[in-house]
């Protein structure tokens, strides 16, 4: 296969790349969508082994096999719970990839340069392809050519360590409390600007050492930074992964001078940057916020809660749904964590059989996942056009007899409207407290993953159904028959 | 703990401090239950409910006090039932501590712990023990009943084959929590329903509740309730005057008048005088709830049913919340359980007397050998203080001028963001070479399609696009292709791996992208 093919089928791959992108406007379009995805890979991966100037078909084909097992194992057994575990394990791998691709492009830089120089001609020197673009290059392509490299080791080893401890949270072999060493920000600014340095000296023309010790420093930077952030914050932090494995792919197509890699790694990038935005924007917190850790500084004591938290038992809560015309369900990580959508799915059948309105409000960082609610919810077979967005239901609450929070907690935190010195003051949450009667589904009395105290637990139209979500729901079941 | 529950001795009264049902939550709670044989008779509970529920029946009230650890009852004990009682036990029920100081020195002589049910403080972490309340609510509505039940005619107004009936008309005085529940009793009725209470701010509660709040054209502003624990105060004498003129006007419209004054550590006030009463029609009925502490009713006779020379009803007993046992049973058992379960906060069946408890504190009259009472005011407040915020609605005109400025502050950001854009695309073609620029364009391109194309992707689907994203940043599997065929065996070592990664990440993500999207469905 010629060059220009190889170029006409990386065209017709980013076309293909954009649009299963696009196609996830809607849920119907998406499934369509997806297979654009597959072909756009197939395409590119297939001219890319059958182009110019590789070889060792045989280890390729040994590694895709093995790798294309493993993957598809993987994925048919993940749980929909699990999905944030794998979301960020995926983007460690690439992250890997991506230091592993900089560090030989390094290693080739150096013996072609070398080759070169020791008057050796380029037909007899036997390259593959990425070698005889490196073979042409002159000394300023080559320094930029080394900055590119370094930015990808960099943006790659971060992704790596960071993501290998998201994953580590997100599936509690990690403490999810944020923890830092001491020094805290300080040391990953030192981190940062030693690997800068070491970047300068790469540049001026030392060896590969170098770039070895960015990728161990930028690793500890990955490490450092997720572990210092909590677990109420994941959805940001996967997002923000999500955006780096991308910036790191397109670092590499930089390297490479492969187009293909630059157009995909920018649309993974921006495509995470925005999710991280949009996750952001829920928060009313700013990105560098989230980042650096921790809430902001509160500028005053939180407000006094009055009253206290009445509990209910099932019998209660399966009288006033018997009674109730219009219910809204709130669910957030507790839900999750409990496996409790298939019930909640099966109660909604139920109430909806009794023709009763019954309806979802999912707030945008729900759950450890952009999106996260949205997808356990379709797994347990609840239909998609019940479930709504925080923008779409809001104002329904006040005509909706009962809310059902179950595992959610700071979305649902009227103090972020009515106290300006709580933490998150101002972050848009679901005005449950307006319905006319709130059920709040929770395993104690505790205050969740943020600490912050929740005055929706303490109004009085609010009822406490303490206990494991899944079991309260099925107690409810079994007396709604 | 073993909580054993008494048969009350007063004269008529069915009440009883455990049910059936209050025993299996106590249980929950770690405690065993005692019960006196026929404890319950009177309020429809058989021994036979109590032994289903898990209750052990004692013969008689010494045996039962001698093993209970706690004993609760509803009517306070009179002072031989105190001598009977063995010493260091722990009484809950009513007490009135303030009006039977000898009852309680008695009580303290025998270091019994003693919480009076009618001393919780009205807090609103302590309205589910409440007994006050709750009784107040049997009471209020039993008072409607009983004066349905002594009133010839409909409560509401009718119009038949035989005749119009016009409704009747009741006025409830006091909108205490007796007299809310009357309101709504009255309401449900059908009665045209009018109530007064000396404190203003009530009025939209009995207006919520259907009633129409009688209003008394005065200046002077009555303290706010809040101040006083959610009670009344005493009036001035120029109030009461301007209340009791309003009254007598009433009076003769008035077929039904329901009255539950009372305030705090004070005789009921007077409130329907003998006159207002010769002024009502004949037939007329007035049940005054405040019989038991001299009754608003000029002519109350406590525990009595008179009537009055032209053929007025008045009833003036005091035992409403026994006459319904089974409801008051049932609530009081409640509060008690609920108070037990405050004192036994671990339960583990171990009660801890914590009277650094506002709650329990403050119902604890006599403790460890000391009198108690009067309790020190509560530290939390009982209602929040009303504060009024009022934000004036913005204008249409400054509406339009805020989407103005911000549709200018819009057009200024990206305007900006485009200039410094421009900039750093000028520095970078001004040093990087031809070859870099090229790829720099596709980079710069790609970004701004992503941003176009991802801000239209539904929040609901942010899941699969993650695992979309992943499977295509896989393309990096490219880069490894390129490399492997080279002669370094390092470099062919990491790009197989490289290679295998990736592809984990292409088939993982698609694969679990379809499993995802597969999922959702229409209904």
């Amino acid at each position: 296969m010629g060059i220009g093919i190889v170029s006409a089928a990386y065209i017709a791959a980013s076309v293909l790349f954009i649009l299963s992108l696009g196609g996830l406007s809607n849920q119907e379009s998406a499934k369509r969508a997806v297979w654009y995805g597959i072909v756009g890979m197939a395409i590119a991966v297939f001219a890319t082994v059958f182009g110019p100037g590789v070889q060792n078909m045989a280890l390729i084909l040994l590694a895709v096999a093995a790798g294309a097992f493993a993957g598809q194992h993987v994925a048919g057994r993940v749980q929909m719970t699990e999905m944030p575990q794998l979301v960020a394990a995926l983007h460690s791998f690439v992250g890997l990839a991506a230091v592993f691709i900089g560090l030989n492009a390094d290693i080739m830089l150096t013996s072609i340069v070398a080759m070169r120089e020791g008057g050796i001609d380029m037909a007899a020197a036997d390259l593959t392809g990425f070698g005889e673009s490196l073979w042409k290059k002159d000394a300023v392509e080559i320094s930029i050519l080394k900055v590119e490299v370094f930015l990808g080791i960099f943006i790659g080893a971060v992704t790596f360590t960071g993501s290998v401890v998201a994953f580590g949270k997100l599936a509690g072999k990690v403490d999810g409390k944020p923890a830092k060493l001491p020094g805290g920000h300080m040391l990953n600014l030192t981190a940062l600007i030693a690997s800068l340095i070491l970047g300068l000296i790469y540049m001026n023309g030392a060896g590969i050492w170098t770039m070895v010790l960015v990728t161990l420093i930028a690793g500890f930077i990955g490490w450092h930074l997720i572990m210092g952030i909590g677990g109420a914050d994941m959805p940001v932090v996967v997002s923000m992964l999500n955006s780096y494995s991308g910036w790191a792919a397109a670092a590499i197509g930089f390297t490479l001078g492969n187009d293909l890699l630059i157009v995909t790694g920018a649309l993974v990038g921006s495509s995470g940057a925005i999710l991280s935005y949009i996750m952001c924007r829920a928060m009313n917190r700013s990105f560098i916020s989230v980042i650096l850790g921790g809430f902001g500084g509160t500028t005053g004591p939180a407000m006094e809660v009055e009253g206290e938290m009445v509990a209910i038992e099932a019998e209660g809560v399966a009288q006033a749904l018997d009674e109730a015309g219009s219910i809204i369900i709130i669910p957030g990580y507790g839900m999750a964590v409990a496996q409790a959508q298939q019930s909640v799915s099966e109660l909604t059948k139920r109430l909806r059989a009794r023709g009763k309105e019954v309806r979802f409000a999912i707030h945008p960082v729900a759950g450890r996942l952009p999106g996260h609610m949205n997808v356990l919810l379709a797994e347990a077979k609840v239909p998609y056009d019940i479930v709504l967005e925080m923008d779409e239901i809001n104002a329904d609450f006040p005509e909706t007899d009962v809310a059902i929070v179950i595992g959610s907690n700071d979305i649902v935190n009227p103090a972020a409207q009515d106290d300006p010195n709580s933490p998150i003051a101002g972050m848009p949450v679901l005005e449950c407290w307006k319905a006319g009667q709130v059920f709040v589904s929770k395993r104690g009395q505790g205050t969740g993953y943020s600490g912050i105290e929740n005055p929706l637990f303490f109004k009085e139209n609010t009822r406490m159904f303490y206990g494991d979500a899944k079991a309260s729901l099925d107690k409810l079941l079994g007396l709604m028959t | 703990m073993i909580i054993g529950a008494l048969k009350e001795t007063f004269e008529g009264e069915a009440r009883v401090a455990m049910t059936p049902d209050s025993a299996r939550e106590l249980a929950k709670l770690g405690h065993s239950c005692l019960i006196e044989t026929g404890a319950g008779a009177g309020a429809g509970f058989s021994d036979k409910a109590y032994k289903e529920a898990g209750v052990d029946i004692k013969r008689t009230a010494n045996s039962l006090m001698k093993a209970a650890d706690v004993i609760v009852r509803v009517r306070p004990p009179s002072e031989d039932e105190i001598a009977a009682m063995p010493k260091g036990k722990t009484l809950i029920s009513f007490f009135y501590p303030g009006q039977n100081e000898a009852l309680l020195a008695a009580a303290n002589k025998k270091d019994t712990a003693v919480i009076a049910m009618d001393m919780v403080p009205r807090i609103s972490r302590a309205q589910k023990m409440d007994a006050l309340s709750s009784m107040a609510n049997i009471a209020g509505y039993r008072a409607v009943i009983e004066a349905g039940n002594n009133f010839g005619r409909f409560f509401t107004g009718q119009v038949t084959a035989a005749g119009k009936v016009p409704p009747a008309k009741v006025l409830i005085v006091g909108a205490g929590v007796a007299g809310l529940a009357a309101i709504g009793t009255s309401t449900s009725l059908g009665a045209i329903t009018y109530a007064f209470d000396v404190r203003p701010e009530v009025a939209e509660q009995i207006e919520s509740m259907g009633a129409e709040f009688v209003f008394l054209d005065f200046e002077e502003t009555q303290a706010d309730g809040a101040a006083t624990g959610g009670y009344a105060a005493p009036s001035s004498p120029e109030f009461r005057e301007k209340q009791l003129e309003k009254f007598r006007e009433l009076a003769p419209d008035i077929d039904i008048v329901i009255t539950t004054a009372l305030i705090p550590g004070r005789d009921a006030p007077v409130l329907w005088t003998a006159d207002m009463v010769a002024a009502m029609k004949p037939g007329s009925v007035i049940v005054d709830l405040a019989a038991e502490r001299g009754g608003n009713c000029e002519l109350t006779q406590a525990d009595a049913r008179i009537v009055t020379d032209n053929g007025v009803v008045i009833i003036g007993y005091t035992d409403f919340p026994s006459r319904m046992a089974a409801q008051s049973s049932s609530l009081y058992a409640n509060n008690i359980r609920h108070m037990l379960s405050d004192l036994t906060p671990e339960k583990d069946g171990v009660i801890q007397h914590d009277m650094e408890d506002d709650v329990i504190r403050g119902a604890t009259a006599a403790y460890a050998g000391e009198i108690t009472f009067p309790p020190p005011p509560p530290k939390v407040q009982a209602i929040a203080v009303q504060t009024k915020e009022t934000k004036p609605a913005p204008t249409p005109e400054e509406l339009r001028a805020a989407e103005a400025a911000a549709f200018r502050q819009a057009t200024k950001n990206q305007v900006t963001m485009l200039g410094a854009g421009a900039l750093v695309m000028l520095l970078i073609g001004a040093y990087a070479p031809a070859s870099f620029m090229q790829h720099f364009i596709v980079f710069a391109l790609a970004c701004f399609v992503g941003f176009q194309v991802i801000w239209n992707v539904s929040h609901a689907l942010h899941t699969p696009l993650m695992a979309v994203t992943n499977a295509i940043s896989g393309i990096v599997i490219l880069g490894a292709l390129l490399q492997i065929g080279s002669g370094n065996w390092l470099v062919v070592l990491l790009s197989l791996v490289s290679v295998l990664i990736a592809t984990i990440n292409i088939v993982g993500g698609f694969m679990v992208t379809r499993r995802m999207l597969a999922m959702f469905q229409k209904s």
